[in-house]
């Protein structure tokens, strides 16, 4: 019952446009913010960041950027594994050629390069539409893929075609290869995941935002009232292409150390992010994250409690894995198009007026 | 004749060939496309199941053994019998429809009038759940698919050809009956949409919703229809393919091929799937003959697709389909 | 000042003034394929009017607002803007020039809120690049706020208050003609194309409809081009009338002079074409 506006005055249009109108709310963003800084480093081991956080993390932002272009700006892509092969590449190449600069650039120049790759296959997106589109971007997929499975140029000519990160450190703590510790390499995903869902959530409440919403929501009325198609669909592409850039630099050389495009960047992952925005919810930030979430945490339930608890071969688990999955897509899409997002909206309606609904 | 030429010309009777089966499963993703509007993303993924199912069925595999016996702790895999072939195809057919109906009552009925691309989204929810449907039921091992079709080189073309050019063309028997079946699939469903009445609803439906309702037309039944209409053309499809190179599921990410096959003829021209099939597959085989050693190989990966996205820069609407006009 | 309508500037009756020429349209063809949509129409908008064009369905109307508002390139006639020939343009070129517009199929956008759908009237007003959006604080934020005080003024002016942060998808028919109006007011425009404002409304919300848009013109001194089928209204409101019929331009002058031109009712009446 203390959950409510009443009594919260709004004196200026910029309290208005805050993004947790709600004073709970805002506690409950700092809470949050503070036991992710200063609590959980202390706790994590090597196991919960493996498993949970630092792919929670890492996905977080890959869905952040696919959200802006699906979500917000309504082109929906399936060339999300590539373009994270993109970022994964693109950094692998920078850490080795200039081992002295920070791999917190490394990260976002490859980031900035995905964004460059993102605006190449971005273009045909003002010709073609819808599903004409997504099959399109499976172009990118499928390209980038070979193109890092076939030129050795990209994965330095070793032997096994594989990309291996080495060791690297932020103010002097290593951050990247076999010796990374759970807590630096937890620290460094949730910053920059920290990070990008702020500027995330800039664009997406300011103009930019709204003419990316504009061109999903009637792309035609859009550039009558005055937005440049081009300008509003290539920033989207850009803008999520660094963001899933940055995702893939960051999942090769913080989580998995070690990548192949085919395996680690295949279509799959693709639809993964693709999965998590819809079960999320398409057009929220708060979405991105609860799908990432959802999209981690289920797998690892799931198997624990399959293959832990009850002994079920693996293969079954990932079987029952997909079919879950699937067909949640599919009760989403019926019951709640706007998914885990919406109910958590509802919810908050709901709790606005408990225990007086009426 | 020079021998590269000589080349050229088998790897593009072969391409021909390879094309024939994208345009198989391109021709399911145009029936449902023109009946319903929706892109079914999962069409590949049918064409495994089908396949699974008739191979599940011939052999008398018990369906989701793996999953009894982990359960249960038994240790069942097969019933003891096989089942004719002709008969088993039967089967496998009713399973098609089954699935149809289940995709109908289930998932379209509850989405209808939803944005086209939420659709296209749930396709892809489907893809994914018989991605892990279709194994549990039938086991992940490469499954051997034999209805007794003719397989191997074919010696007649063989000895012809070497007779003419002294080179032997190699072609696949199995090719060359696909080439015909396809041929036949699409004369049959030409005629049946022409002359039944089912076929003139199907078509009216195709044209406009409200309208067919209007005049007292099923939407329900014809979406059945079509949707089964498109599990059997997956399953004469997953026929081939798996006669050829046996059942597993990946196979359904090779028949995604023919979503370029599509952005190529057109989305909801039945020649344009098949003339795109044939492009698609002569062209992959020829790019990879000519220019495939020079960058690594393996173009086949990717070259459908590149060449489907640069030429729907210049042709949104690919070569057969209608035009689109933008209105306020 | 003079009450003579052909002067460069004058005085209406109940006391507007009507300046220069914004909008000439001279001798625009517009053709799909073989249909002919628009024959060889020319008439001009002047600052501070409100201008109609009426006539019966598929006369071109629409057609017409699509040509003004860069849609449609029309394939014969030149197009002048505040005195200058206006070259090819695309449609948010168009808007950009001060041109802004209302649909006759309410085009808002759904999945925005009715605030957010205002706001974007306003973004040929902010211009802060990606970089400043993403830090958010400074320029953007500014702007932002500046911006939100200007849309404020336009939902006042439209008695929207109440729905300012509804969803646009959630409205009634109604209030989103009215929300798609506060877009194109929000916008300043320099010429404002109505097309069909009041279509599917009743007598109560067209009213309030022609009450807002007098007040536009009279308070903002925005110039007005709308297309109605409402006879009365459109003689109540505009001051100068283009009446067009199968693409042609049949009559333009005032209201009075129109309701008594003899092809204007056949036009209405019916009479046969031959």
């Amino acid at each position: 019952m203390f959950y409510r506006e009443a009594g919260d005055f709004k004196t200026s249009y910029r309290d208005d446009n805050q993004t947790f109108p709600i004073r709970l709310d805002r506690a409950g963003y700092w809470i949050a913010l503070f036991v992710a800084f200063c609590v959980i480093p202390f706790f994590v081991n090597d196991y919960w960041v493996n498993s949970i956080f630092a792919p929670f993390f890492i996905y977080a932002i890959a869905a952040l950027g696919l959200n802006i272009l699906t979500g917000y700006a309504g082109q929906v892509s399936l060339g999300t594994g590539g373009f994270m092969a993109v970022g994964a590449y693109a950094c692998y190449k920078l850490m080795v050629a200039f081992p002295d600069v920070s791999i917190v650039f490394h990260v976002l120049i490859a980031g900035g390069i995905t964004a460059a790759v993102g605006v190449a296959f971005g273009l045909p997106s003002l010709r073609i539409k819808g599903f004409y589109l997504a099959v399109a971007t499976l172009a990118a997929q499928f390209f980038l893929v070979w193109l890092f499975n076939k030129v050795a140029w990209f994965y330095n000519y070793s032997a096994s075609g594989q990309i291996n990160a080495p060791e690297r450190s932020v103010l002097g703590v290593v951050v990247t290869g076999p010796n990374t510790e759970a807590w630096a390499k937890y620290m460094i995903c949730l910053v920059f995941l920290v990070v990008l869902a702020w500027v995330a959530r800039n664009l997406t409440r300011g103009m930019t935002g709204r003419k990316w919403m504009g061109i999903r929501d009637m792309d035609i009325a859009a550039e009558i009232i005055g937005v440049n198609p081009l300008m509003a669909k290539m920033s989207a592409f850009a803008v999520s292409s660094f963001f899933v850039g940055v995702a893939g630099a960051l999942f090769f050389a913080v989580y998995l150390g070690a990548a192949e495009a085919g395996e680690s960047f295949g279509i799959t992952k693709s639809f993964l992010v693709l999965f998590m925005i819809i079960i999320g919810g398409l057009g929220s930030i708060f979405g991105s994250f609860a799908g990432a979430a959802f999209m981690v945490l289920m797998p690892v339930i799931l198997k624990n409690l399959l293959v832990g608890t009850l002994g079920w071969p693996t293969e079954i688990a990932a079987e029952l894995e997909f079919i879950i999955v699937g067909g949640l897509i599919v009760i989403f899409l019926i019951l709640e198009p706007h998914g885990l997002a919406q109910l958590w909206r509802l919810t908050k309606e709901k709790l606005r007026l408990w225990p007086f609904p009426h | 004749m020079p021998e590269q030429l000589l080349f050229a010309m088998e790897v593009t009777l072969n391409g021909l060939m390879a094309g024939v089966l994208y345009a198989l499963v391109a021709l399911g993703f145009v029936l449902i496309f023109k009946a319903s509007g929706i892109f079914n993303f999962a069409q590949g993924m049918l064409v495994v199941f089908a396949a699974m199912t008739l191979v599940g069925v011939q052999t008398g595999q018990i369906p989701f053994a793996h999953l009894i016996n982990t359960i249960f702790g038994t240790k069942i895999h097969h019933f003891g019998w096989t089942v004719p072939t002709i008969i088993a195809i039967i089967v496998a057919g009713a399973a098609m429809v089954l699935v149809a109906w289940i995709i109908e009552k289930y998932i379209l009925q509850h989405l209808i009038g939803q944005p086209d691309i939420i659709l296209f989204m749930a396709t892809i929810g489907m893809w994914y759940f018989m991605h892990g449907f279709a194994p549990l039921m039938w086991g992940s091992e490469v499954m051997k698919l034999d209805v007794g079709l003719a397989q191997g080189i074919n010696e007649t073309i063989d000895t012809t050809t070497y007779g003419w050019f002294g080179y032997g063309f190699f072609i696949d028997n199995l090719d060359i009956v696909a080439a015909i079946v396809a041929a036949l699939l699409v004369t049959a469903l030409v005629l049946f949409s022409q002359y039944t009445k089912q076929g003139r609803a199907l078509r009216a439906v195709a044209d406009d919703h409200s309208a067919a309702l209007s005049v007292g037309i099923s939407l329900r039944f014809i979406w059945v229809l079509v949707w089964s209409i498109a599990g059997f053309v997956a399953l004469v499809a997953g026929i081939m393919w798996g006669s050829k190179s046996g059942v597993q599921i990946s196979l359904a990410e090779v028949a995604l091929k023919a979503l370029p096959v599509l952005m190529l003829g057109g989305f909801t021209s039945i020649p344009g799937a098949i003339i795109g099939g044939l492009i698609i597959g002569v062209g992959e085989q020829l790019f990879e003959f000519a220019i495939g050693p020079l960058v690594g190989g393996a173009t086949q990966a990717w070259f459908a697709y590149v060449l489907a996205l640069v030429f729907l820069i210049f042709r949104p609407q690919g070569l057969f389909g209608e035009k689109i006009i933008e209105r306020v | 000042m003079t009450t003579d309508m052909n002067a460069d500037s004058y005085v209406t009756e109940d006391g507007r003034t009507i300046g220069p020429v914004v909008m000439d349209l001279k001798n625009i063809t517009l053709r799909f394929g073989g249909v002919v949509a628009i024959k060889d129409i020319s008439f001009n908008i002047r600052e501070g009017e409100i201008r109609a064009i009426i006539g019966p369905n598929g006369a071109g109307k629409s057609s017409m607002l699509n040509v003004i508002s860069g849609f449609y390139k029309p394939q014969e006639g030149e197009v002048w803007f505040r005195g200058s020939k206006r070259p090819q343009m695309k449609p948010y070129q168009v808007a950009q020039q001060g041109l802004a517009r209302t649909f006759q199929n309410i085009a808002l956008f759904e999945g925005m809120t009715v605030l957010d759908n205002i706001m974007t009237g306003r973004l040929n007003k902010m211009n802060a690049n990606l970089f400043q959006q993403a830090i958010w604080k400074g320029k953007a934020e500014k702007e932002e706020l500046e911006n939100r005080e200007a849309c404020e003024k336009v939902i006042d002016f439209l008695e929207i208050q109440h729905i300012r942060k509804t969803p646009v998808g959630r409205l009634p028919y109604g209030l989103k003609k009215r929300v798609e109006l506060a877009r194109a007011l929000a916008a300043e425009p320099s010429l404002l194309l109505l097309d069909e404002p009041m279509a599917g409304m009743n007598v109560e919300e067209k009213e309030d409809m022609s009450r807002f848009i007098l007040d536009m013109n009279d308070e903002f001194g925005t110039t007005i081009a709308l297309i109605e089928h409402d006879m009365g209204v459109v003689m109540d409101l505009s001051d100068r009338v283009v009446v067009m019929d199968y693409g042609k331009k049949i009559g333009d002058g005032t209201p009075d002079e129109v309701r008594n031109n003899q092809d204007v009712i056949d036009a209405y009446l019916g009479v046969s074409h031959d």
